[in-house]
């Protein structure tokens, strides 16, 4: 195993690990709710198309315009000299179009059929020490690793 | 209100988070999973860090039967590990080797107006919306 030194941000990746957790842990002590990705998004759209409690649109749409105009909130901040300049850097995004899809497509589908992704199993499910979201991390960061390997050593 | 303000605040947080981690950066991310080629092991710092701080706040909250707002505290009962948990993660990571994006940076990058993020924001509810109906079908 090789290092790749020149990506690897230790400080930059604490610190903002240490943000997730901050609102993770503010959702719960104060909102009520397990902070988990797929699962505001997912109730949002069973919610629009009359699948699900409209009375909880409005928290989650809360949540998802703060989350939406984040980029646009540490522009702000860097223009002051609140927040690192060169951050966020500019995605990698190695993938092509059909992969994209396809990509998306079992990410949606794949969350919502096991009830979460990497902030409701990931963060908040490792956080409550819920054997089930362990057994979900371990599964789906183990398809990760299987899934880079075959694309970038095999294929 | 105060509700709908905390609401809006976390979400903006936790953007931030996403984005100072390098989580919205799919070469991170597959950086990360790739254990053959040259590892980027940032990822491990962001989880680190994340649950670090989860773990005190979740020990909190099972102590309390309210939130600081007086609201219900809702702590999901512990379900069963059953076939759909384990398909739907194992389908969720290949997903997310693939791209590189998971559902929160996806939504992040999408919010710069990346093409490549808005498409698999795109393809991802529509993944959702898949489940749906074929749980309506049910």
């Amino acid at each position: 195993m090789t290092i790749d030194w020149d990506h690897f941000t230790p400080t930059l990746s604490l610190a903002g690990g240490l943000l997730l957790g901050l609102a993770a842990a503010a959702f719960i002590l104060v909102n009520g709710r397990i902070l988990g990705i797929s699962g505001i998004v997912g109730g949002l759209s069973a919610a629009v198309r009359g699948r699900a409690d409209r009375s909880d649109l409005g928290w989650r749409l809360a949540f998802l315009v703060g989350l939406l105009v984040s980029p646009l909130a540490a522009k702000t901040l860097a223009a002051a000299g609140l927040w690192p300049a060169d951050v966020p850097a500019a995605p990698r995004i190695a993938a092509g179009t059909l992969a994209i899809v396809a990509a998306g497509l079992l990410v949606g589908y794949g969350t919502r059929l096991g009830s979460g992704c990497t902030s409701g199993h990931g963060v908040c499910g490792l956080s409550r020490l819920s054997p089930r979201s362990l057994v979900a991390t371990l599964v789906f960061m183990g398809a990760g690793f299987v899934t880079v390997f075959v694309l970038r050593h095999v294929v | 209100m105060s509700q709908r303000i905390s609401e809006f605040l976390v979400g903006l947080v936790f953007g931030l988070g996403l984005l100072l981690s390098g989580m919205t950066d799919p070469g991170k991310v597959q950086g990360f999973l790739d254990l053959a080629g040259a590892w980027d092991p940032s990822l491990a710092f962001v989880m680190g860090g994340a649950v670090l701080v989860g773990l005190g706040a979740f020990a909190l909250a099972r102590r309390r039967t309210q939130t600081f707002l007086g609201g219900a505290l809702q702590l999901p009962k512990s379900g069963e590990i059953d076939r759909r948990l384990l398909a739907g993660a194992l389908l969720f990571g290949a997903g997310w080797g693939l791209a590189g994006f998971c559902p929160g940076p996806a939504l992040v990058t999408a919010a710069m107006l990346e093409p490549k993020a808005l498409l698999f924001v795109a393809a991802m509810l529509a993944g959702m919306a898949l489940y749906e109906w074929k749980g309506a079908a049910r």
